[in-house]
């Protein structure tokens, strides 16, 4: 599943319709309609329990969307039935905000066991490969540890590894760089730019770390929990320099230079 | 000084008919009266003239949030009388924290509605509930289904490392329980059979009343509530936390069906561990009603297994197995479809284990009563 780029086509990898999300009859966000292009790192914005992770849920299928449809390509993903959702779910890989490793496994049957189920490699490859990408992430040495036996932030970067095992095309990182210090987090951004420049990923990142959404970030939403939709769109530096949002500005110069 | 006395202390100064003062001195400590108390001596102060509420705090020895909730109670008060408070008088640390509590706007729609349901409101939930529950309950055994069938054609996936640990969680290591219960299941048999039979001098017949009952029902049904208190608790308790740390998500994303992966080893390992479990619990127990028999009635070993043996026939022993694999079958997706319905908190996954064992037991009382009818039906 290697390429991407070089694909070709100028479809959207990912394409919002009206998109509205609920959790029972209370309405979260709605009307989202935005596009992820190819080789986009696409971050998602906004204050904490706007609605982010509930977002991405909803763009792998987890939640049902209360209205509007998600494209991925020009398969329409709302509507698609389970085996064709699964077909698009294999291409891609998603880190949860809780990192979500299996308990019962070590981190190497966690990124081994999607290599298993999905390709026909023997068990000394598939060792070689998990191994590879928990050292891509600075997990190299940890092969055998169970995720209780390993701090959080460093359970986050397993998670990621796991995230990455298929070299899927899309990834979905929630907080990525939470319970990172400032350097592993650094690496996590050079790691993501790799992933989108060697492997032609596309990738969506829910973060707050204002660093890294100017560093890697080239395209965005901002969500306002106050008028439950999206306020605004586009590159983050631009919207740095330009948006007139009061609340995009404030979040992206962390109401510096004001009294909050 | 008494240092209780020294706790949130209080008073009240008018400096002039329209302001009343709030003094605060010694030392305010959560430990200390709560403040609706004082709220009741303040609202008696507020009479018709006073249209400022200030404060002193020049004899506040230390506070913590204890000053914070009283001043915030306050001016509630405050408001809904109409009374203006002066803040001024408080410390600055204590104005600061109450402006950084009233920065922050409420959020709309976020506080819960704390409605009262009136009875047949309540009703009505519980009622709607009641059935989306049993939807979820039969789309869950509809998919399981499906994933039997597919077991069948041998095109499921799970650990094979998972379906051993499970055997041996749901085997080996429940013995020593089902070993106790079912040793005084069948020396409470034999007693109360022993009492009766002595009256007509039928001792030998307490093996018959023992076996038959042991290995007719009782072994299959005790195994069956022991391995739902245990391990059907337990699975809805280990696919419980699974759910709350988004592991099932994570399978589910990544394309592993939980039923398949989770759900269905552990129905496996105890379809093939109850059986086992039962035929040891039949033995157990026959080996308790023996004990009574041998010390109390003066029976021997030879004779009573011998009484035994006739009375038993295989027809029984083989009914009692099956029943147990049965009950297997419905431990295991009681607890794990509990598992699955199970919330995103910590006290979910006790609610859900609760929840496992009660479906579980009555499930199995349930198919018991079944199963007496239709042996009965069959003449088994
Ligand atoms: N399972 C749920 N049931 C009901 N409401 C939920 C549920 N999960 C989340 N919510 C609500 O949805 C809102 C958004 O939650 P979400 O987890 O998407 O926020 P977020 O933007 O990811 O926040 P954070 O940055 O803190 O992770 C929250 O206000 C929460 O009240
Ligand atoms: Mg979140």
């Amino acid at each position: 599943m290697l390429g991407g780029l070089t694909n070709g086509n100028q479809q959207p990898a990912i394409t919002v319709n009206h998109l509205t999300m609920a959790y029972g009859s209370f309405v979260l966000m709605r009307d989202l309609n935005f596009m992820i292009n190819h080789g986009d790192i696409f971050i998602i914005m906004g204050g904490s329990g706007s609605g982010k992770s509930t977002l991405l849920r909803n763009l792998i299928g987890l939640n049902e969307p209360a209205g509007g449809e998600i494209f991925y390509g020009d398969q329409n993903f709302t509507k698609a039935g389970l085996a064709k959702r699964q077909e698009v779910l294999t291409g891609v890989g998603v880190l949860f905000q809780s990192g979500a490793l299996w308990s019962s496994m070590t981190l190497m049957e966690n990124v081994g066991l999607p290599l298993e189920e999905y390709t026909d490699l023997n068990p000394d490859q598939i060792r070689e490969i998990a191994s590879l990408k928990l050292a891509l992430v600075g997990l190299k040495g940890f092969e055998d540890y169970y995720p209780s036996e390993i701090s959080g932030g460093m359970q986050k970067r397993a998670g990621l590894a796991r995230a990455m095992a298929l070299d899927p095309e899309i990834f979905f990182f929630d907080e990525p760089s939470a319970g990172l210090d400032p350097i592993s987090s650094r690496l996590l951004d050079d790691l993501i730019l790799d992933l989108r420049d060697s492997l032609g990923a596309t990738v969506v990142v829910v973060t707050h770390e204002l660093a890294s959404i100017f560093t890697i970030g080239n395209n965005s939403i901002f969500l306002d929990a106050e008028t439950r939709t999206m306020i605004a769109g586009g590159d983050p530096k631009d919207l740095l320099a330009h948006s007139k949002n009061p609340t995009v500005h404030r979040f992206l110069t962390r109401g510096e230079g004001e009294r909050l | 000084m008494d240092i209780k006395a020294a706790l949130n202390q209080f008073s009240f100064d008018h400096r002039d008919d329209s302001t009343l003062v709030v003094r605060l001195s010694g030392a305010w400590r959560l430990g200390g009266e709560p403040s609706s108390a004082f709220l009741a001596d303040c609202e008696r102060q507020l009479s018709a003239q006073i249209r400022v509420v200030a404060f002193k705090a020049s004899e506040l020895i230390s506070w913590d949030s204890s000053v914070i909730v009283f001043v915030v109670q306050l001016s509630g008060l405050c408001y809904r009388h109409g009374i203006h408070m002066d803040r001024g008088g408080l410390p600055p640390g204590v104005r600061r924290l109450l402006a950084l509590a009233e920065a922050v706007p409420e959020k709309k729609g976020a506080r819960k509605e704390a409605a009262k349901a009136t009875f047949l409101e309540h009703v009505g939930h519980t009622a709607i509930g009641a059935g989306d529950s049993l939807g979820e309950m039969l789309k869950f055994l509809g998919e399981m289904a499906v994933t039997f069938f597919r077991l069948v054609r041998l095109r499921v996936r799970f650990r094979a490392v998972d379906l051993f640990l499970l055997v041996q969680q749901c085997g080996a290591q429940a013995l020593p329980i089902v070993t106790l219960i079912s040793f005084l299941v069948g020396v409470i048999l034999a007693f109360v059979g022993a009492v009766q039979l002595k009256q007509f001098g039928a001792q030998i017949y307490v093996a018959d009343l023992v076996g038959i009952a042991i290995v007719h029902e009782m072994g299959a049904m005790m195994t069956g509530i022991i391995m739902a208190g245990r391990t059907g608790a337990a699975f809805a308790a280990q696919i419980g936390t699974m759910k709350v740390t988004q592991e099932i998500d994570a399978f589910t994303t990544m394309g592993f069906s939980p039923l398949e992966f989770l759900v269905l080893p552990r129905v496996i390992a105890l379809i093939f561990m109850m059986p086992l479990l039962c035929l040891y619990s039949d033995f157990v127990g026959v080996l308790g009603g023996a004990t009574v028999a041998v010390e109390m009635l003066d029976l021997s070993w030879t004779t009573y297994v011998r009484e035994t043996i006739h009375a038993i026939s295989l027809t029984d022993l083989f009914g009692g197995v099956f029943k147990s694999s049965v009950y297997g079958v419905l431990i295991a997706l009681s607890g794990c479809l509990r598992g699955i319905q199970c919330g995103n908190s910590s006290s979910a996954v006790g609610d859900a284990a609760t929840s496992a064992v009660v479906t579980g037991i009555v499930a199995i009382v349930g198919a018991c009563g079944v199963f007496a009818v239709v042996f009965y039906v069959l003449g088994i």
